[in-house]
């Protein structure tokens, strides 16, 4: 915590001095954004999840641990907020199941996928949504207009609209202060918590559910993650259209 | 010209009360829908664009179909459609001005539309539909006044505005495409994801466009006294039955591509669209209402005795804005959404919030329809006079 508060002093500080320099960069857009020096870099990040191991308890804590993070909004209607959920396996997978499958009712936790090829930077009018250089797909909630194409591009339903404020659903003392609560109007989703590896730590639901989602550079062959998907059977999903998803499931 | 839109009957101005009493109830929803967000429509986080976007795309539809008034006048010198021309540009942009207020309408954070210009995308659809759609506004009001403005000094168009004609013609065509495009190009959409699309838009909207134009040339008629030629009405009555034959044409190729294969990612859709799943059957209704009012259309308008009567025709023109209307009004958008992509049958239905913005716009459109056509008819009125 103490190491934590001393790298965002010193951050603030160096963006302080770089936005009197060059002032326009405190309305830096994605293609500007600022890294911390001491995060975690990858080629490209990538996420498998062990649907063998995938429990009621961790799955919720695994979810929880991500909604407090982000200040995702508890809404109990057909316009919630959803970052990571539990679907059943033949929902997510259906392309590459069958009727007699065991695993067909079995929840499983879901979530962007970070794809490779995303349609959703594609369709986006004002790149509000964009790639990183290691392949996360962001967004940044002050650029987005709330056009919603987005959404109609995703195939995965990965991708949340703001209906209502979401002030109004979220209690005042469990807010974050650490990361921005959205306006009305705009799409959010996962973001592999960016915000966490730039300052060097792994993803809030990779924590809480340790040993059952692995997390790493799939480029690099060391990697806990490939080194999984070396040894297991994964399947990713809807893998014929293209969009390279970099969330495999192993079963 | 524009005193002529200030100079007319105790009825004109009535209407024009009326009008602008819808536009004024439609303009306070929307003000409580930008106070509480779009959680005031009946839109959902599987079914994410609904009624606004419906009526956009229907509408860039009948912008469109001014070209079916463009290409017979200029590229055929059909001279029974020199009265009917200025009608059907100034109903295209009365068409556009709606789209753009449909789109504004359903976005989530109108008053940052500006970043599509500030950030422009090109890999983006929504960015070309923007510039097509703004350009063909552009083109229609600048041909139309200056068409009108010549003619009021009783000369030809001028010579530099030809090409300029000529251009709107293509152009007319790129803003339906462009719009099939933002639906076309979804991977994972696989009631959209089709290059019958854009084709299948052209039709519908050579149907409804005209089909609209005939229904305001009858009404000038009556309360403008003033017509706008039976020789045209009957061209674009045969120019409605062709758009609609091929319109069929295609839903037939597309129901028979989705239900001979058999792959459900294709045919789940068309099951929802014409039967309803899991119970959720309304949709199917106004499907069949669709269909049922498209074939009895063309039906009777195949027969030319009953093109020529007045009423039949009046009566066939209804039937055909209510298939197409239905088709690309209801239809089209929520049967892309449904099922989800995770399999789920959500719902959507539209909210009174939502009909009354709706409402509010169409009331926009035709206001602008109104006063326009007051002045394009009273030039008109003016030359023949002497
Ligand atoms: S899962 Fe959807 S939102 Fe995430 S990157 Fe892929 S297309 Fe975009
Ligand atoms: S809703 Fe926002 S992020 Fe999504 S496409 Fe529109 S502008 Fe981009």
């Amino acid at each position: 915590m103490k190491s934590n508060r001393r790298k965002f002093i010193k951050f603030a500080g160096l963006a302080a001095l770089g936005w009197s320099i060059c002032p326009s960069l405190a309305g830096a857009g994605p293609s500007r954004y600022k890294r911390i020096e001491e995060g975690l870099r990858a080629e490209r990040w990538a996420m498998a999840i062990d649907t063998t191991k995938l429990t009621q308890e961790v799955m919720e804590r695994a979810i929880a641990a991500c909604h407090e993070l982000h200040n995702v909004p508890r809404i109990e209607s057909d316009k919630n907020i959803k970052w990571i959920w539990v679907e059943t396996f033949y929902n997510l997978i259906y392309d590459q199941s069958h009727p007699y499958l065991q695993e067909r009712q079995l929840p499983v936790l879901t979530l962007c996928n970070h794809c490779d090829n995303p349609p959703c930077v594609r369709v986006c009018p004002t790149k509000a949504t964009f790639s990183r250089e290691d392949g996360i797909v962001l967004m940044d909630f002050h650029r987005c207009i709330g056009c919603r194409f987005c959404m109609a591009g995703c195939p995965f339903g990965a991708r949340s609209f703001n209906y209502y404020d979401p002030k109004l659903f979220l209690d005042e003392d469990e807010i974050n202060r650490d990361f921005p609560t959205r306006d009305m109007g705009v799409v959010e989703k996962c973001e592999f918590c960016a915000h966490l590896l730039d300052q060097g730590q792994r993803p809030a639901c990779v924590e809480a559910a340790e040993g059952v989602l692995f997390f790493g550079d799939v480029r690099d062959p060391e990697s806990e993650v490939r080194q999984v998907l070396g040894e297991r059977y994964s399947l990713v999903r809807k893998p014929k259209l293209g969009t390279e998803p970099q969330v495999y499931y192993l079963i | 010209m524009l005193e002529k839109a200030i100079q007319g009957s105790a009825l004109y101005w009535i209407w024009l009360l009326v009008l602008l009493a819808v536009i004024g109830v439609g303009f306070f929803a929307y003000l409580t829908q930008l106070d509480q967000g779009l959680s005031v429509t009946g839109l959902n986080r599987d079914v994410s664009w609904g009624f606004y976007i419906a009526q956009f795309t229907f509408l860039v539809g009948v912008a469109a179909s001014a070209v079916m008034m463009v290409i017979p006048k200029y590229l055929h010198n059909h001279k029974a459609f020199a009265r009917m021309l200025i009608l059907g540009e100034f109903l295209a942009v009365a068409a556009v001005i709606m789209c753009l207020l449909f789109i504004i309408v359903d976005l989530g954070q109108p008053q940052r539309l500006f970043n599509v210009v500030l950030y422009p995308t090109p890999s983006s659809i929504l960015f070309w539909d923007m510039v097509v759609l703004n350009g063909y506004l552009f083109l229609n009001i600048f041909v139309g006044w200056v068409t009108l403005q010549a003619e009021r000094k009783r000369v030809g168009p001028p010579r530099w505005i030809i090409p300029f004609i000529y251009i709107s013609i293509p152009w007319a065509i790129s803003i339906h495409t462009v719009t099939a495009f933002l639906y076309a190009g979804l991977p994972g959409r696989d009631f959209w994801l089709t290059a019958v699309l854009a084709p299948s838009f052209l039709a519908s909207a050579f149907a409804a466009g005209p089909a609209l134009l005939i229904l305001l040339a009858y009404a000038i008629k009556i309360f403008a006294k003033w017509d706008p030629g039976k020789e045209a009405i009957q061209s674009l009555a045969k120019v409605v039955i062709y758009a609609m034959l091929a319109h069929l044409f295609i839903i037939a190729c597309k129901v028979f591509t989705a239900a001979y294969s058999m792959v459900p990612d294709k045919l789940e859709h068309y099951k929802y669209l014409y039967f309803g799943l899991e119970g959720h059957t309304m949709l199917a209704t106004f499907s069949w209402v669709a269909i049922s009012a498209g074939v009895i259309a063309v039906i009777t308008l195949l027969f030319p005795k009953n093109r020529q009567a007045d009423n039949i025709l009046a009566f066939s023109m209804i039937l055909v804005l209510m298939s197409t209307w239905i088709d690309k009004g209801l239809g089209l958008i929520t049967a892309g959404f449904i099922p989800t992509p995770l399999h789920h049958i959500a719902t959507y239905i539209p909210t009174q919030t939502e009909l009354l913005i709706t409402l509010g716009i169409w009331a926009t459109g035709f206001l602008i329809i109104t006063v326009l056509y007051k002045v394009g008819i009273g030039v008109r009125k003016e030359i023949e006079s002497g």
